[in-house]
């Protein structure tokens, strides 16, 4: 598939304005599914928000976050190699990584210990489909298993209840994988639609309320929106394309997110990270997606105001990317990748890494990254710090049969 | 046989578009013979392809993108010659123009005015009221300007080619074969948004790899769709060269991977259908040099596929057990001939037709039957189709499926009986919806279940849409007699009195056109 494929949820996205919507669901349907993490109202005015970005395709981790000081790496990505100057030169992180010159807010917020990489990271899954590896890393499961639920989800039910209503956040017209499940979320996309007025949607919840449950679990939820997302800055900016979409889809989730009483969990996701050809250097496709995914963390910083200072957002992707290029400038499906940690309460400025080398004899089926760490001991790393979920739901609601993968401590501030 | 409205639901709803209003007599119809009722488009000879004047073949179109391409490139040339140096970065998205130029509320505006095309050409809608919001830039929404002047040949292409499928779903009789070219369609699906020639051939890969097959056979489809010019460029089969040739030796590049593993996991075994990576990366030396001849026409007539012996890596190659030692294109041909008649193809094929059609669950001894028919009829689609009508099971099993977004507003065109002429607000509305037109985000193409067309955003943006629709379209309509034409008897109490009540046209036609009647199939 092509890297430009998939920006088109997001495509020409304007404000709507809803803000009789939220009262629509905020006195009905979601009192009764009131969650409060119990950190929110800790002595230290703690409120913590977590924020996931899925990055659909299977982002290269080698371009990304590039390991300039293993002497193998020049020769394996080839032309699209980064280096530490010249025409490729990438932002240095430590003296063996260094980041895509496309992202200098990454870079920047790594510098202030806001930001961290986990490198040669991946889910369990062991084979090359996207769907399949988007399936395990979204669900939460050791494997493929087409769950209809993800462990997003899963972990905002294990949160402890409380009186405050609150629920997480969808961002796009169809709600991520992780998200789904039996709590309860809130769909919001950046989208201009001319609103159907509250009494014909009473009128349908109603209807629906006798003659279909999940129509009108869905049209409660759909019709929960927040004006705090809305503003007339969300235009898109003409020619921008998809590095414009990510940026207004993070503006508005964190206008949302970033409200004292807003969802303190919220998914996102960006596709047409599938570089197979022309994959490109220092510029070309995969560096525009970078800007924008770099946009986007910039969105997050200056919209939550101060609740960046609880957030932690995690970006995370299937799988990686061969470690040679293809015949085609681009990289086939590959394995160990990184995960990207930003906000304000990342305990950041490191690259975690158990570096397994890029030798031949080193790289996983003498063709990928191979991975060293398990993506859901970040995953669980974060949550158990965020929101104070126990080991024991982590290991047996949220990632099921994980006991062995254990919490990656010090993720969190 | 006795009027059944129940299975007329099934007969109009699980196996169509809907039933169509004004005197079209469908609901009737349906009632009196379900199955025959379905099967009818099914007996009509070449009845799934789509020939209307102006759809020109993919040589054809191929020949206009390209010229139109060089005509751009020489310009660009031409003005960086005379002018200052380029911007860094300019340039390098080469983002969909027809995704460039629609703006959402324009577009859904233009589905209701499509389906009123008497009305007045209205002014771009205002946003919905502000009030009470902070407006951080205050400035006004720039009206649009009419755009059909600017379309380039690609864009207009993609627009023609649209209306054309549009305007055959929503006057198609009962609609089964307009839905089994879309089931088939999704399932080899290429994405206009890769641009170019993707955009421009989009119309044209269904017409030509997919309409002539669906009632044929699978194996056919199979070579006529990987041997597209459309899909070669989709998943870079073009730019793929063997290692060991020719071309791959002088030029210094080779193997990509992507469409071999996308033929194995998606079009024919499934993922888990027994294939290895090895298997993968065989697949792909072996389709090397299946590409589509250029502008100078050096490998052939230009936009036709071509196999080019340059690029092709020699050798034998084994895939699934089995070796494949034949030269040229011949070898990838007889790896497809292979694979097609895979017994994981079967259920893989058999299962996602289910699953379609009958439930996000269908019923195991179902799915069974039809990997068998598919299996014992060398995969002829018709004889697949006919034995999912036969079924029990297809016809027992409640409707709990959602529309797809495709699928409610054909629906919605055919019940108020506007025949589409200008496809763009059919475009928008299926862009706003997740599913844009022949632009799935991924190889695997738009996704089937209850999971993906329920989340509350879309849900909540039907309404939106629904509430448009009807606010042009409600004065002369009683949408009480819709429900009749729609769902008969098996309206719900509690539909009935919710429409009858409405406090106007408008809300009852936008409450019928959300009824679970009307989203259910």
């Amino acid at each position: 598939m092509s890297m430009e494929t998939s920006m088109n949820c997001c495509e020409d996205m304007r404000s709507s304005v809803t803000s009789r919507r939220a009262v629509l669901l905020g006195g009905a349907s979601f009192a009764a599914w009131a969650y409060l993490p119990k950190f929110a109202r800790a002595a230290d005015g703690r409120d913590p928000r977590l924020v996931v970005i899925i990055l659909r395709g299977a982002l290269d981790g080698l371009a990304t976050v590039a390991p300039i000081g293993d002497p193998e790496y020049a020769g394996l990505h080839g032309a699209i190699a980064l280096s530490s100057g010249g025409p490729n030169a990438a932002l240095p992180l430590d003296n063996f990584f260094s980041l895509h010159p496309a992202m200098p807010e990454f870079s920047r917020m790594y510098r202030d210990k806001k930001a961290a990489v986990i490198h040669a990271v991946a889910t369990p899954y062991r084979d090359r489909s996207h769907f399949d590896g988007q399936d395990v890393l979204e669900s939460g499961f050791a494997g493929p298993g087409r769950v209809q639920s993800g462990w997003l989800n899963r972990a905002l039910e294990g949160l402890p209840k409380g009186e405050r209503v609150t629920s997480a956040l969808a961002v796009g017209p169809v709600t991520p994988l992780v998200l789904r499940g039996a709590a309860p979320t809130v769909g919001w996309a950046p989208l201009v639609v001319p609103q159907a007025s509250e009494d014909t949607a009473m009128r349908l919840v109603e209807l629906y309320q006798h003659r279909d449950a999940a129509l009108a679990s869905a049209l409660k939820q759909g019709l929960a929106l927040d004006k705090a997302a809305q503003g007339d800055d969300m235009k898109p900016k003409p020619g921008a394309g998809g590095v414009a979409a990510m940026r207004l889809a993070a503006r508005g989730a964190a206008r949302l997110m970033g409200a004292d009483n807003g969802p303190r969990i919220g998914a996102l996701a960006f596709d047409g990270w599938d570089t197979h050809a022309n994959e490109g250097g220092p510029v070309g496709r995969l560096a525009q997606l970078l800007g924008g995914l770099d946009g986007a963390l910039a969105e997050f910083e200056t919209e939550m105001g101060p609740r960046w200072r609880d957030t932690v957002i995690v970006v995370a992707t299937e799988f990686g990317r061969t470690a040679r290029i293809n015949g085609t400038q681009g990289t086939d499906h590959g394995t160990g990748t990184v995960a990207l940690l930003a906000g304000g309460a990342v305990k950041g400025g490191r690259v975690i890494a158990d570096w397994p080398g890029l030798k031949p004899a080193n790289l996983y089926q003498d063709r990928d990254l191979a991975p060293t760490t398990d993506l859901r001991a970040v995953m669980k790393g974060v949550l158990k710090d965020q929101f104070g979920l126990a080991e024991k739901v982590l290991a047996e609601n949220v990632f099921p049969d994980s006991g062995a993968v254990k919490p990656m401590q010090g993720l969190v501030v | 046989m006795a009027r059944d409205s129940q299975a007329a639901l099934v007969a109009l709803n699980r196996f169509g578009f809907g039933a169509r209003g004004g005197a079209s007599g469908d609901f009737l119809n349906a009632a009196s013979d379900p199955r025959g009722f379905v099967k009818a488009e099914l007996g009509r000879p070449n009845g799934a392809l789509l020939e209307v004047p102006g759809l020109q073949s993919t040589p054809a179109l191929g020949r206009a993108a390209f010229d139109y391409q060089f005509e751009v490139q020489r310009a660009r040339d031409a003005a960086a010659k005379s002018a200052a140096p380029p911007a860094a970065g300019e340039g390098a998205s080469p983002q969909s123009p027809e995704a460039k130029g629609q703006r959402r509320n324009l577009s859904l505006n233009s589905i209701a005015m499509e389906m009123a095309p008497k009305e007045p050409p209205a002014k771009p809608p205002e946003n919905a009221t502000t009030a009470g919001v902070e407006t951080m830039q205050p400035a006004p929404p720039k009206p649009s300007p009419p755009r059909t002047a600017e379309l380039n040949i690609i864009q207009k292409t993609f627009r023609t080619e649209a209306l054309a499928r549009l305007q055959r779903a929503v006057i198609a009789d009962g609609g089964f074969a307009e839905r089994l070219v879309v089931f088939w369609s999704n399932h080899f699906c290429i994405s206009a948004a890769k641009g170019g020639l993707a955009q421009m051939w989009a119309g044209s890969f269904e017409r030509e790899a997919i309409r002539p097959h669906v009632l044929g056979r699978f194996a056919d489809m199979l070579k006529a769709v990987e041997q597209h010019p459309a899909m070669l460029f989709f998943l870079d089969n073009q730019q793929s060269l063997g290692p060991d040739s020719r071309a791959g030796k002088n030029r210094n590049r080779g193997l990509n991977e992507n469409l071999a593993r996308e033929i194995l996991e998606l079009h024919t075994l499934g993922v888990g259908g027994g294939y290895s990576q090895d298997d993968v990366t065989a697949l792909a030396h072996i389709i090397t040099g299946w590409t589509f001849a250029g502008r100078l026409g050096q490998l052939g007539a230009p936009g036709t596929f071509v196999f080019n012996a340059n690029a092709h890596q020699p050798g034998a190659q084994r895939v699934m057990g089995k070796t494949y030692d034949a030269e040229g294109v011949a070898q990838g041909e007889a790896v497809l001939a292979d694979i097609a008649r895979h017994p994981s193809t079967a259920k893989f094929i058999a299962g996602k037709f289910a699953r379609h059609f009958v439930s996000d669950e269908p019923p195991p001894a179902l799915v069974a039957r039809l990997a068998d028919v598919f299996t014992k009829t060398d995969g002829d689609l018709k004889a697949l189709a006919l034995a999912l009508v036969d079924s029990e099971e297809a016809w027992k099993t409640p409707l709990s499926k959602i529309r797809s977004p495709y699928e409610f507003l054909i629906a919605a065109g055919r019940l108020l009986a506007q025949i589409p002429n200008n496809p763009n607000l059919y475009l928008g509305g299926l862009r706003t919806l997740g599913q844009p037109l022949w632009s799935p985000s991924g190889p695997n193409g738009f996704a089937d279940t209850n999971a993906a067309w329920l989340a509350p955003e879309g849900i909540k943006l039907r309404l939106d849409i629904s509430t448009q629709i009807a606010s042009r379209l409600a004065e002369g309509v009683d949408p009480r007699d819709l429900l009749e034409l729609a769902a008969a008897d098996t309206a719900s109490v509690e539909t009935r009195r919710t429409i009858e009540r409405a406090e106007s046209r408008q809300q009852a036609l936008a409450l019928l056109l959300m009824s679970p009647e009307f989203q259910r199939r």
